[in-house]
């Protein structure tokens, strides 16, 4: 193996290819939309040099600052919920249901497999107030309650967003956690229980610890993955109603290939791409520490 | 041996390394729905929803335009609507328009296109054909409005009047007349709220349905240039004569008349709840006498259908016989690969196209009628008739604005009509999107 490895054309050959890929897909767009940054104009009308132009017309754009705070609110609050009830399942899975997990793990794992189209539809017609009555409005109308128009609000709208999510990804940020807890030995658990840790005492004092690695991924994943959310809310909301469920993404989206400005469009990604630089930073500084403890 | 192994193993690497270019070249690329004019072919691209244009060719092709679809065959191919303008955009950036197509649904991409000669000027070829009299005046200067040119460079493969459509057989229950001023027209708006009727069916969904109220009101109270001073400078959505017409529509969506959930309704149940007797009034265009005219969809039935212009805003300097005008969109023809041969389709399709349409769908086009079919549906008549004695037209809200500010105030519309958002909010973020 060291003999292959210390060959420099074995490494290219092995490399190559895939480095080649890599850089033509990923590197090459992502280099070429860093350029239109200081550009303005698209294909069609052909590109201006306006140096940073773009940068100061996103801080005194009032929709991309609308969308930038959409998109940290919706970010940090699915991420704890994410998180938060994933770590729950993953609790369950591990100490509560252990036998049975396996199937209860299927079902809360189910909608991870599901098209994001789909369960925007579906959540379109649980939530529908007009013109038949969605099984949610009916449970409300049976309660004596009368039908909420969810998609007409921004409040209520956001709500239904953060509840699909949630429903869609706890599943999967479950799985990953319980990965995280399987790994504790159980004898370092057993040893916690004979000195008489219990319940919460043992969560906080040593299941939290140990699982802190993983938690610190799944927070990482999600933080990213929240704050690039786009096809769920394409799918359910499109934005609406007005822009008040409109994420940094989709306005990039609209930007770019809606309103044919490609040097603010790939603007507003580079702001997005260093949001998610910035909060990525955040996490992993502020467990450091506790990080070269454990 | 030994050599040619070695000779291998140089080779390999380089092998490997086109094979990845290869595969990466294949991954980027790909069909796209588009694709420019190939020799002996004439590329049509439309829409998924649309079936009418693209049917309308076809007959075209095996009958009258025969000769030019021998010389150069109808190609047709198709995308869906929704992302229209994003893919014209791309297409035109590569020089891959489609010799024929329907054109952009912002009237600003299609003056992109316009300076950038991504599109043919056909006053020029109609001139040199000698068809420039196969247009209808009304239609050719909607067209040549909208696009801001003295030129026309589309076709109006369709021609549409806009306005009320309202169930005859509710209005004469409920004690009600046709409206001819706006206060008659919320007045008969809170009669059937009070009645239990829903007065209007709109789509919030879609928001144009409801942005078109304000864009009349406009019209109607300010005169029909009110628009045109805002797209010159002139004037701001926000000026407070201009924010009153949002009020007013606010207004209506704040007492409910618009229904529960007007942003739950997409553009076929808005239709389905107007022709299943569920709403009095229906704001829309003359292209929906298409479902007025099918008895599995109509069933309040067709003659209980009547129609009546905006009406007037007492005191203002518009009229209701200045008619809201459009020509849906239109279709264009690409500079790129324009031939002798797609010139001939150019003049088969101005000659016999409004025929052939009016004959197979009882669709209302801005070319010139030469053998009016004998048993038009009453709508399809009234439609005609209306465009026959309307003095002028005038546009629609956004057609002078941005593409930008088009998707704000369409994707604020529902807002409007579900009283969630004042007229002055909308007229704000409208004006700033127009301004960006």
């Amino acid at each position: 193996m060291n003999k292959v490895l210390g060959d420099r054309r074995a490494i290219f050959l092995l490399l190559g290819p895939a480095l080649l890929v890599y850089t033509v897909v990923m590197l090459v767009p992502i280099f070429w939309s860093m350029g239109y940054t200081v550009f303005d104009g698209n294909a069609l009308t052909g590109f201006t040099f306006v140096g940073l132009d773009n940068f100061a017309k996103f801080f005194g754009d009032p929709t991309a600052l609308s969308a930038t705070w959409f998109t940290i609110r919706y970010a940090i609050i699915l991420t704890v919920l994410q998180v938060g009830f994933g770590y729950l399942l993953a609790l369950l899975y591990t100490f509560r249901i252990k036998r049975a997990s396996s199937l209860i793990r299927t079902i809360f794992f189910f909608p991870v497999v599901l098209p994001t189209v789909g369960v925007g539809l579906l959540f379109q017609k649980l939530f529908e107030a007009a013109p038949t009555t969605g099984p949610v409005n009916g449970f409300l109308n049976f309660l004596g309650a009368p039908s909420v128009d969810w998609f007409g609000y921004a409040d209520s709208s956001f709500w239904v967003v953060i509840l699909l999510d949630l429903w869609r990804s706890m599943g999967f940020y479950a799985i990953l956690l319980y990965a995280g807890l399987v790994d504790i030995p159980e004898e370092l658990l057993e040893s916690a229980r004979i000195d008489g840790a219990s319940g919460w005492k043992l969560v906080r004092s040593i299941v939290l610890p140990l699982s802190l690695p993983v938690l610190l991924s799944s927070l990482i994943f999600s933080i990213n993955g929240t704050l690039k959310v786009f096809d769920t809310i394409v799918a359910l909301t499109n934005g609406g109603p007005g822009n008040t469920t409109t994420p940094l993404t989709l306005y990039m989206f609209q930007t770019s290939f809606s309103y044919g400005e490609y040097g603010y469009g790939s603007t507003i990604a580079m702001m997005l791409t260093i949001l998610c630089l910035l909060v990525t930073l955040l996490i992993f500084r502020s467990t450091r520490r506790d990080l070269t403890k454990g | 041996m030994s050599t040619a192994i070695k000779r291998g193993r140089r080779v390999m690497p380089l092998v490997a390394l086109v094979s990845a270019g290869v595969l990466a070249m294949t991954a980027c690329s790909g069909d796209g729905g588009g694709g420019a004019a190939g020799s002996g072919t004439f590329t049509y691209l439309g829409q998924n929803e649309n079936t009418t244009i693209v049917d309308t060719l076809k007959t075209l092709s095996g009958d009258q335009c025969k000769t030019e679809n021998a010389a150069a065959k109808l190609t047709p191919d198709a995308i869906p609507g929704t992302t229209w303008d994003q893919q014209l955009q791309l297409l035109a950036g590569q020089g891959g328009l489609s010799n024929f197509s329907m054109a952009a649904g912002t009237p600003s991409l299609m003056k992109q296109f316009i300076e950038g000669d991504q599109v043919k000027d056909l006053s020029t070829e109609l001139k040199d054909l000698d068809l420039e009299d196969k247009i209808l005046p009304a239609a050719a200067s909607t067209i040549k409005a909208l696009h801001g040119t003295d030129d026309l460079y589309a076709l109006p493969t369709e021609f549409n009047i806009e306005g009320f459509w309202f169930n005859k057989k509710m209005l004469e229950d409920n004690g009600i007349t046709p409206p001819e001023t706006w206060d008659e027209l919320v007045d008969a708006a809170a009669t059937f709220q009070a009645a239990g009727i829903q007065p209007f069916s709109a789509s919030g969904e879609q928001g144009w349905p409801i942005t078109r109220l304000v864009g009349n009101y406009l019209f109607r109270e300010l005169g029909p240039d009110a628009l045109q001073k805002v797209a010159d400078g002139d004037a701001k959505l926000t000026d407070p004569e201009y924010v009153k017409a949002a009020d007013e529509v606010a207004k209506l969506g704040s007492a409910g008349y618009f229904g529960d959930a007007p942003t739950s309704i997409d553009y076929d149940t808005s239709i389905n709840l107007f022709l299943t007797g569920k709403a009095a009034f229906l704001y829309m265009g003359s292209w929906a006498i298409t479902a007025f005219n099918d008895e599995a969809q109509n069933q309040i039935g067709v003659d209980n259908v009547g129609f009546v212009p905006f009406p007037d805003v007492e005191g203002g300097k518009g009229s209701s016989d200045q008619v809201p005008a459009n020509v849906g969109i239109p279709t264009m023809f690409a500079s790129n690969g324009f031939t002798d041969d797609t010139k001939a389709w150019l003049g088969c399709i101005v000659e016999n196209y409004g025929d052939t349409v009016l004959k197979d769908n009882g669709v209302v086009s801005g070319f010139q009628i030469d053998n009016p079919p004998a048993d038009l549906p009453a709508t399809t008549k009234l439609v005609q008739d209306v465009i026959a004695k309307a003095p002028s037209s005038v546009l629609w809200f956004e057609a002078l604005m941005s593409a930008q500010a088009t998707t704000v105030s369409q994707s604020n519309g529902g807002g409007l009509a579900n009283g969630s958002i004042t007229g002055e909010q909308f007229m704000k973020l409208v004006q700033d999107a127009n301004q960006g």
